[in-house]
């Protein structure tokens, strides 16, 4: 963790220079085909490029450079490169790259990572052109092979065939092709030619993770040799560990070690079990004087009191300050938003071994030339010396793209020291508990919106004055020169600033907030407050006007018709307007983030208590060209999902800055029965497709509150909904 | 303490602190990781195993209390619901992380065993207890009913 580990990381995090150094690779044009060193396994039979292979077993292998970590990009990628190679679905497998920024770089990041919803953005073009490439390579091969035009050969499902009758499967052609001419642009289907991109294409995890495969996470990661280790961290943010009394721990039956580590206190045992009971049994002292020491009541305080003041201009189109002044009618809403927990299903590991030279990792690593340089500077030696090999992500939602690499750090420095105790080489699985987890930081970050809105006397928008306050994610990272301008996050205010409703003027402030606890992207990050603020203030804007929310919004978004389309296409599909049966309301919420968009139209039930359930949501999206719909309506159904657990009721709290909530007990997800019916319909799009892991998540929240509006008449303001006995 | 317990029909015999939760039996000592490990506090259902048939939290299920237990973990689960379980969620293309989903295997082959034609309401009650972060309710309860279809099939 960056607030308990100052001096340690500040030579670990990657500099400015280095995060540059490390993206240089990539500048100047996209990687697709390259002759590797390893082209000697051409020799074997094998065709080996960077994204992939085709093995003599008729295998074809897509190397994914992206983290799997639940939001189907292996399929994603897997379903580009088979469509351009024409191969079979059953054929097709994936693995992950290597940690190798240079050629395995986020086009739109310069250096391997994943986040944003930008994979299959970024890779939309390289891995056809991949696939590509490798299809015109075999095609040149069995011309040669054959003895015929290469433009007579046609490949379908797999199969290479002339017209003379030969033909020959990827598997019998691959050697040859390998030591084909890689073309330098490879002829890409029309998308009338598509055979599974806007179609069909079955995930390629679906089997093993319903039989409990192994291998698959790094939490299954198993070597006789292991050790596993759990540390015990400050209760608050930025304590330091001072001295500590073992008591019992060593005692304990395959406890190895108890040691100090600038994070805390580490047990290392051979196996997971000791570790965990173990550290229960230590005495720790830990220095606060650098503690956030504050309760989020307090840090609440303090951001509202921000919001309320002029800060730093992210937007000024015209005087809505004047506008606002000669308005007919002024309505003004202040919004609270707490921290939020990730909880990924697999609590946080990584499994690192050091033998004083080299190391090897195993992890679901989100941003690997982060996690590798982190890894290497702790360490003390290259980047060439670390090994990253990533493995499926048991959930991230952002909680495993860190820019400080805080968990590779930690590994780093157990393995570091084990090694200078003597114990060099073996892999060490550093485990956090789902209460190291909940209680560790990185939250989507506290925040305060303030809002004022004039309005002349038909109830149209004349100005549009917002403030916000929060703790910037971006300020302090290598990210800040990238996504921070003059001292502004634009991350933090995404989803409002650049509203399309076309107000007259508008003006947006904001206000960086400083507190030792630890900030993080999460699911949809800035839009899941924006987005919420910006659909329930209109909602509650056409009420003041008396008009129907879709028309109201219909009327702001003319130069907007992508987003009028989704607004009109759900609410057509959910039935707008029809009559609901007594103890039913609907609400719709539209947004666009990571340039897709989405409207929800949410149908809840409020009993005599006035407790709600969301009974249906109606989805429609638009991101571009749907390369797999079904991972889309995927994506939408747990992205609304993962939104809805958290607006009914989630929030992170702290006491004098210890946090109360430790568990699932505490921090109750959604379940089952909380779990609406859910229809999405998916825009047949041409333009270039854009993210789809996150934009499900922001409509759903304000979407819900605009129903319970409908309802009870008032938009609730601060989350989550179990605070006003609505759940 | 030596303990001798029947692990998908195979007796096993683990060295182990009584107090040692089977989850970790199963994953540290037998090497059988698709028991997962999500809360420890029996919040979750990640861990759920059987327990001659009954779905079980192995976070809370302690080692020493099992001697002579039959316990059926997802590398060894089978039979006519299990089947149709697994062929429905590759089917559906429910999981999504994945990482719960042996749990949710494991409750939703117990429900069908007991329950061959569950309702919604069936499902919300025996599923509860077992989280998807990723949110595959949705997926899940249609795979169940699917996987309900193909054992009258």
């Amino acid at each position: 963790m960056l607030h308990l580990l100052q001096k340690p990381l500040e030579t670990a995090k990657p500099s400015r220079r280095t995060f540059l150094k490390m993206s240089a690779g990539t500048v100047g044009g996209l990687i697709i085909a390259m002759k590797l060193p390893n082209m000697a396994e051409a020799a074997t039979g094998e065709f080996v490029q960077p994204f992939v292979h085709i093995r003599p077993d008729n295998t074809v292998v897509v190397i994914v450079k992206h983290l799997d970590k639940g939001q189907g990009i292996a399929t994603g990628l897997a379903t580009l490169v088979a469509d351009e190679l024409d191969a079979a679905h059953a054929q097709v497998t994936t693995e992950f790259a290597p940690s190798n920024p240079a050629v395995y770089a986020n086009t739109l990041f310069g250096v391997q990572g994943t986040g944003g919803s930008t994979a299959i953005p970024n890779s939309f073009m390289q891995y056809r052109q991949a696939g590509a490439a490798a299809k015109a390579m075999l095609v040149a091969a069995a011309a040669k092979d054959w003895g015929v035009p290469a433009n007579e050969i046609t490949v379908s499902q797999g199969t290479v065939s002339h017209a003379s009758g030969k033909s020959a499967s990827f598997g019998e052609l691959a050697g040859l092709a390998a030591e084909q001419e890689i073309p330098a642009e490879p002829a890409l289907k029309t998308p009338d030619q598509w055979v599974y991109i806007g179609k069909s294409f079955p995930r390629v995890d679906s089997k093993n993770k319903s039989v409990g495969a192994p291998n698959t996470y790094a939490m299954d990661f198993q070597r006789d040799d292991m050790l596993v280790a759990v540390v015990a961290r400050s209760p608050r943010f930025g304590g330091t560990p001072v001295s500590f009394d073992p008591g019992e721990a060593l005692s304990v039956l395959g406890v190895v070690d108890v040691l100090m580590i600038p994070t805390g206190v580490a047990v290392v045992a051979k196996s997971t079990w000791p570790a965990i009971k173990a550290r229960d049994m230590i005495t720790i002292e830990w220095d606060d004087s650098g503690a956030e020491m504050r309760s989020t009541d307090a840090m609440m305080a303090e951001l509202a009191e921000m919001a309320a003041k002029p800060g730093l201009s992210v937007r000024k189109d015209g005087d809505a300050q004047a506008a606002i002044e000669n308005a007919a009618k002024v309505i003004e809403v202040d919004y609270e938003f707490p921290f939020l927990a990730h909880g990924t299903m697999e609590p946080l590991d990584v499994v690192m071994a050091f033998d004083g030279s080299k190391a090897e990792v195993w992890s679901g690593s989100q941003i690997q030339t982060i996690d590798h340089n982190v890894t290497a500077a702790v360490l003390g030696i290259e980047f060439q010396n670390v090994a990253i090999n990533t493995l499926w992500a048991g959930g991230s939602f952002g909680r495993r793209a860190t820019a400080d690499a805080h968990v590779y750090a930690e590994a780093a420095m157990l393995a570091k020291a084990l090694h200078e105790k003597g114990t060099s080489g073996v892999p060490i699985k550093l485990v956090w508990t789902r209460e190291d987890d909940m209680t560790g930081g990185y939250y989507r970050p506290m925040s305060a919106h303030k809002v004022k809105v004039g309005l002349d006397d038909e109830g149209n928008v004349l100005g549009w004055s917002h403030r916000m306050a929060a703790k910037s994610i971006i300020k302090g990272t290598p990210f800040e020169p990238m996504l921070m301008k003059d001292g502004v996050d634009h991350n933090m205010t995404e989803g409002a600033q650049d509203t399309t409703y076309a107000f007259p003027a508008m003006e947006m402030d904001q206000h960086l907030a400083e507190t030792k606890v630890p900030v993080l992207w999460w699911r949809s990050v800035g839009h899941t407050h924006s987005g919420y603020v910006m659909e329930t203030m209109i909602d509650r804007l056409a009420k003041e006007a008396g008009k129907d929310p879709v028309a109201y919004r219909l009327e702001m978004i003319k130069d907007d018709p992508r987003k009028a389309n989704v607004l009109k296409l759900a609410a057509e599909k959910a039935g707008w307007g029809t009559d609901l049966p007594n103890g039913r309301y609907r609400g719709v919420a539209v947004h666009k983030s990571f340039g897709s968009y989405v409207a929800e139209v949410a149908e809840i039930s409020m009993d005599e208590d006035g407790i709600i359930k969301v009974e249906k949501v109606v989805c429609a999206v638009d991101c571009g060209i749907p390369v797999n719909p079904d991972n889309i309506t995927a994506q939408i159904e747990g992205g609304l999902g993962y939104g809805l657990g958290a607006i009914l009721r989630n929030e992170i709290t702290m006491t004098d800055g210890v946090v109360d909530q430790t568990n699932f007990d505490t921090y109750e997800p959604i379940r089952m029965s909380d779990m609406p019916e859910i229809e999405v319909h998916i825009v047949q799009s041409t333009e270039a497709p854009t993210g789809i892991g996150e934009p499900g998540t922001p409509p759903i929240g304000p979407a819900v509150a605009n129903a319970i509006a409908a309802a009870k008449g008032n938009w609730v303001t601060t989350l989550p909904l179990s605070k006003h006995d609505l759940v | 303490m030596s303990i001798t317990l029947k692990v998908n029909g195979e007796p096993r015999t683990v060295d182990v602190d009584p107090e040692t939760p089977l989850l970790w039996v199963l994953r540290d000592e037998l090497k059988m990781t698709g028991t997962k490990f999500g809360c420890g506090i029996a919040s979750c259902g990640a861990c759920t195993v059987q327990w001659d048939g009954m779905p079980i939290r192995s976070c809370q299920t302690f080692i020493g209390d099992l001697d002579g237990a039959e316990i059926t973990t997802i590398e060894g689960v089978d039979g006519k619901a299990a089947s149709a379980v697994q062929a429905a969620w590759q089917e559906l293309d429910v999981p999504q992380c994945g990482y719960c989903q042996s749990g949710q295997v494991l409750a939703a082959t117990a429900l069908l065993e007991e329950t061959p034609k569950p309702t919604d309401e069936d499902i919300d009650a025996a599923m509860d207890g077992n989280v998807c972060r990723c949110a595959t309710y949705a997926r899940i309860r249609k795979a169940i009913h699917l996987a309900a279809e193909k054992m009258e099939g």
